[in-house]
């Protein structure tokens, strides 16, 4: 079971709590809105990832579970 | 540069008399065609009589969708997927379903929708008819922009009249839409007629699943339905008889610019480009390059473009795209990046204004695109917009962002050398000359 993060691009408005939290994944583009690479997130980062998608104010930062 | 015509078929015209038209065999000059001039030009529609969802309706339905199938009909409306895999997905999902004709065209540079339901309203209502039959479903919708009132007037009085005349089994509701670009997305159709803003959804919402009113919905573009009308009347072989075998029957096609005789044609699927522009009379000046698909498609240069074939394989072959049958010639006295800038700008401003990195994004490559083709001698303008289109591509719910970057690389690899001559040394003679492509509103820009 590998973790992909996603983007809810109308949700999202920026905040940037994300790659506050997850530098290691997740940067920002010039405009403040987070680029997500589309590859599973590394075990180390599963949990801070976990707790970035939590800490999203608008709830736009999805985990997608996939079966590898 | 020459153009080479070497794919044009000398006997290309008279062929072209002899097979068409189809759909707009009916077409009569200024008015549109009544519904008892449509039944003597096509025959009544053939729907068998019956009431609810007993089993012999459902298996007429399921064979009307077989022979949707084996006609090999494609979407008409830019994504070409196909017909009767759509119908049959929404007729085997939950619950009673609900059609949708897509008529709200935004494209500035389409015209055919707007010809189909102005001039021939009774070939779009029968194709609507057929659908709602084939998925059994219990509610129809036709889209159309809502600030064509003269349109939704017309085709007001024509459900009117097929309701009078007992045709319908489900009326057909017009509804106006918003005529922003972005409000002819389906998922945009579909959340405006569930009573929310004409504005695109995130996708995973797929509406053959859950569209209007969370029912199993089919949206097909006003064209796409009018060949279901035909195709239901004369068969799936008599549809195939034209065009290529993997891309069968005919398709509506709107040509602009330096162009002879622009306007709308019916052709074959697969005459090549060169034939559609013999056909609008030939370009009046020496073609520089062809804008394939509309304001999400693709410029070619014209050397590349003349002998493609208009299917969807036949542009995708060459980078080109086929949305939704636009073809326009650029001359070679105009500048193809300022043609380009002024269209990014104006899908800029016809963002949804949801996303992101479509909100900032698209104005920052409408600058980076308008000081390249009017101020140039910078140096890195293309590098600019070279490094600002990943940072859009793909990262908006909808796909319009990826229809404005996928614009502005082609115009960077079809003018390549001109956007060299503008970095290095500033603009071109072309921008001297007026702009060519519509733009709705153009005045508040420049």
């Amino acid at each position: 079971m590998s973790q992909h993060l996603r983007v809810n691009p109308i949700m999202c408005t920026g905040h940037g709590m994300c790659a506050e939290l997850l530098p290691e994944f997740i940067t920002l583009d010039p405009w403040g809105y987070p680029i997500v690479p589309d590859e599973p997130v590394p075990d180390e980062l599963k949990g801070l990832a976990r707790r970035a998608a939590a800490a999203c104010p608008t709830l736009a930062l999805l985990i997608d579970r996939r079966r590898d | 540069m020459t153009v080479v015509a070497t794919r044009i078929r000398p006997d290309y015209l008279a062929r072209h008399a002899e097979r068409l038209p189809r759909l707009l065999a009916g077409l009569t000059v200024g008015q549109p065609v009544g519904l008892n001039a449509h039944e003597r030009a096509f025959g009544q529609l053939p729907l068998a009589a019956g009431e609810g969802r007993s089993r012999s309706v459902r298996a007429k339905a399921s064979r009307l969708i077989d022979v949707v199938e084996r006609s090999g009909l494609t979407g008409r409306g830019g994504a070409g997927f196909p017909t009767g895999r759509k119908l049959r997905s929404v007729a085997a999902g939950p619950g009673p379903a609900v059609v949708v004709a897509n008529g709200a065209e935004g494209e500035p540079a389409s015209r055919k929708d707007h010809l189909l339901l102005s001039r021939m309203p009774h070939l779009v209502m029968d194709g609507i008819a057929l659908a709602a039959f084939a998925v059994g479903a219990t509610e129809a919708y036709l889209a159309v922009h809502d600030e064509d009132d003269r349109l939704l007037a017309s085709l007001e009085a024509a459900a009117q009249s097929r309701i009078v005349a007992g045709i319908d089994q489900v009326p057909i509701q017009i509804v106006g839409t918003d005529s922003r670009y972005v409000a002819s997305e389906q998922t945009a159709i579909v959340q405006y007629i569930n009573g929310g803003p004409g504005l695109p959804t995130f996708t995973p919402r797929r509406t053959h699943e859950r569209g209007v009113a969370n029912r199993p919905t089919a949206v097909n573009n006003v064209e796409t339905l009018a060949h279901l009308a035909l195709i239901a009347r004369y068969g799936d072989n008599w549809f195939r008889e034209v065009g290529q075998p993997s891309s069968p029957g005919t398709t509506l096609v709107t040509v602009s610019g330096a162009i002879a005789r622009p306007g709308v044609f019916e052709i074959e699927l697969g005459t090549t480009i060169g034939e559609v522009m013999m056909l609008a009379g030939g370009p009046v000046e020496r073609p520089q390059a062809v804008l394939t698909g509309g304001y999400f498609g693709t410029w070619l240069p014209a050397e590349v473009a003349w002998p493609v074939p208009m299917s969807h394989a036949g542009l995708r072959s060459v980078g080109g795209a086929m949305g939704a049958g636009i073809l326009f010639v650029l001359p070679e006295s105009s500048c193809g990046l300022a043609e380009t800038a002024r269209v990014i700008r104006y899908l800029a401003g016809e963002t949804a204004g949801q996303c992101g990195p479509c909100v900032f994004g698209l104005p920052a490559l409408a600058d980076a695109l308008a000081d390249l083709a009017y101020h140039g001698c910078r140096g890195d303008a293309a590098d600019r917009i070279g490094g600002l289109i990943p940072l859009i591509e793909g990262r908006g719910a909808c796909r319009h962002p990826d229809g404005a970057t996928q614009l502005a690389a082609s115009a960077l690899s079809a003018f390549g050398r001109d956007a060299q001559w503008h970095d290095e040394r500033g603009p071109c003679y072309g921008v001297r000359f007026p702009p060519m492509l519509p733009v709705p509103g153009d005045a508040e820009y420049w």
